[in-house]
């Protein structure tokens, strides 16, 4: 079975993120770029599958040049092949825009039965963005995936939501978003360094994935970001001393905070 | 911060950020727990095998990753960086795979070396006895001719990895006149390892002597021509000071981040206690001594990998890495105070791992030893 990975390369969540002051997109000079971790865990499930199943694992990233880094992450642990769509066009793309991209990739691909991503990235954390992939393809999705099954017909799920866990299950092509529990992704072996350098990366215009420019990018964006200001530093919080009184100053705290 | 490195192929590059992780995520959390209870990370090097980090300067045929040193003593740095137990481990590997490599035939490195480069053995060296130190000379070890093969007895002196080694690379004396140099696997009968040794530092690292009582060796296991060990003993050594300079960098490198970490945060007089100048030119003459010991490393190495002459060089290397390792870390103790002095920080951990640095491998003596006799030739 022939497998697509969603992956995104993301500001390290070890070092200092911000927000460029022009146009409070993401300043990607300011920290240093990994593949989100989601991403390891998506690429980890996709090479169980292939390993269980036979067949290939492509990886479809949108991002600048600088994203062949996480392209080369997955590829070292063991994806086959990726496509990179990289265009200056693509600067301040929204969710929307970036699922009618990553659509518009998956459809340069021929024979793709099952795509997976992970269930939001760790910076722009809007979580919409495989929901919308999969609406754009017209497939079933199934979100939130903390455990994954497939015969290379269908695929199951189990579910995790805040509401209970359900399983899903679909019949293939379709659409999965992991959650972090779903795996520990593998460590690329320095063997696999050395393969990923030979594998197969195709890099796209957004004209190559069949877009025009203006349907792309911050200027054309559905959604845009007005105004963003730096979490306010951390508050000492309250310390309540036990004197005999203690449940009920926590009781009023909590019924202060409204949370009871 | 760590080290902003300059690495001119994307796979160093990457496998430098392979190495980070692996560092970050399965090494430094546990470092202070292990070395505390003295226990030996036997995982983490299988962790490495597998990642392929325990053959890296050695040929691809023979299941090495065909590095440059230049490449493989960064990674050594920065894995010394999160614990001198694994640093130190991978060096003294490194260096018991290095005289099959170098001078066994190519049966025998093609029947053994892949296994020891394989990532699920771990090598030691035994070169030293106790009465046989920086006068490696004068070791006692007798390997005896029996039949086809060779029958061992003696004692070795402070061996890294003593007791939990699968394979041992020893010089033994074959004649009164001749050392040679021996593969000898570390399940062989008659060979049994001491107590670990009770050391200042690097406790989760086992230091052991090592007996050999009458124990049987194959003919084929003899490395390069009988009584040519004493130079192979050498020769691994001058690549063996190399690792040893880029452990040293690692741990100060660790040891001045510490430092730089905690004198951001700590104020006194209302201000942080690094915007005073009695700290801030502390911080800099250890920045200083970490940069220029890890250009004089990497200078030893590019001449090596350009197949030059390396060994004054490497002695520099050691020494001055060493020696610069002994100051950075006695002056991050310094900078934490009172702080630095309990085992809540890992100053004075760095502090004692350090000084062991400027003995094994060649004393920081033998070094100059060495580095005056390369003088006197010329």
């Amino acid at each position: 079975m022939n497998i697509v990975v969603l992956v995104k390369q993301v500001p390290d969540t070890w070092s200092e993120r911000k927000l460029s002051d022009a146009d409070h997109t993401l300043d990607r000079a300011s920290a240093d770029a990994v593949l989100d971790e989601i991403n390891e865990r998506a690429v980890e499930e996709a090479l169980l599958a292939k390993e269980a199943q036979g067949g290939e694992v492509t990886v479809v990233c949108m991002g600048p040049e600088r994203a062949n880094e996480a392209i080369r992450k997955a590829l070292s642990m063991g994806a086959d092949s990726a496509v990179h769509v990289s265009d200056e066009a693509l600067h301040g793309s929204d969710a929307v825009q970036t699922a009618r991209t990553l659509a518009a990739a998956i459809g340069t691909l021929e024979s793709v039965d099952l795509v997976i991503a992970g269930n939001e990235s760790t910076d722009g954390r809007a979580g919409a963005v495989p929901a919308m992939v999969a609406e754009l393809l017209g497939w079933p999705q199934l979100t939130y995936a903390r455990k994954l099954d497939t015969d290379g017909q269908s695929v199951s799920i189990e579910r995790e939501s805040d509401a209970g866990v359900a399983t899903v299950e679909a019949n293939l092509p379709a659409l999965v978003s992991v959650t972090e529990k779903i795996n520990e992704p593998r460590y690329p072996s320095f063997k696999g360094i050395m393969a990923a350098k030979k594998k197969p990366v195709s890099t796209l215009s957004v004209a190559d994935v069949g877009l025009s420019a203006d349907e792309v990018g911050l200027g054309s964006a559905p959604t845009q970001v007005v105004s963003s200001a730096p979490a306010p530093p951390k508050e000492a919080g309250v310390k309540v001393t036990d004197e005999g009184e203690g449940g009920v100053q926590i009781v009023e705290f909590l019924s202060g905070q409204k949370l009871v | 911060m760590p080290a902003h490195r300059l690495l001119t192929t994307t796979e160093a590059t990457d496998l430098l950020a392979l190495t980070r992780e692996i560092a970050r995520d399965e090494i430094a959390p546990t470092t202070a727990e292990h070395e505390a209870a003295e226990h030996f990370p036997r995982d983490t090097f299988r962790l490495l095998g597998k990642s392929g980090l325990l053959g890296l300067p050695y040929a691809e045929e023979h299941g090495g990753g065909a590095q440059p040193y230049e490449v493989y003593l960064q990674v050594l740095e920065e894995l010394s960086s999160a614990s001198m137990t694994v640093g130190v481990g991978l060096s003294v590997h490194t260096m018991s795979c290095f005289p099959l490599a170098h001078f066994g035939t190519d049966e025998q490195r093609a029947r053994l070396l892949p296994d020891m480069l394989g990532g699920d053995t771990l090598g030691a060296y035994a070169l030293s006895e106790a009465h046989a130190g920086s006068d490696a000379a004068a070791l006692r070890t007798r390997a005896e001719r029996t039949g086809d093969g060779y029958t061992v007895t003696g004692t070795k002196c402070w061996i890294t990895h003593g007791g939990v080694a699968d394979f041992y690379t020893l010089m033994a004396r074959t004649s009164d006149d001749d050392i040679s140099c021996f593969l000898v696997d570390g399940a062989t009968e008659g060979l049994s390892a001491g107590p670990p040794e009770h050391k200042m530092g690097l406790t989760g690292s086992p230091t052991t002597e090592l007996h050999f009582d009458g124990a049987p060796v194959a003919g084929d296991r003899l490395i390069g021509a009988e009584g040519s060990g004493l130079k192979i003993a050498l020769t691994a050594l001058n690549s063996g000071r190399l690792g040893i300079a880029a452990c040293a960098v690692g741990l100060a490198q660790a040891a001045l981040d510490l430092a730089v970490d905690y004198a951001r945060q700590r104020h006194q007089f209302g201000q942080p206690i690094i915007t005073f100048q009695g700290l801030e030119f502390l911080l800099a003459d250890m920045a200083a001594a970490v940069h220029s010991a890890r250009a004089t490393y990497l200078d030893a190495a590019r001449r090596r990998d350009a197949g030059m002459s390396f060994g004054q060089e490497a002695s520099v290397a050691k020494l001055v890495a060493t020696d610069a390792a002994m100051k950075v870390t006695t002056d991050a103790v310094q900078v934490l105070g009172g702080a630095g002095y309990t085992r809540d920080f890992p100053a004075e951990r760095y502090m004692r791992e350090a000084k062991v640095l400027q003995i094994f491998e060649g004393t920081n003596q033998i070094q100059r030893m060495v580095i005056g006799r390369h003088l006197a030739q010329v």
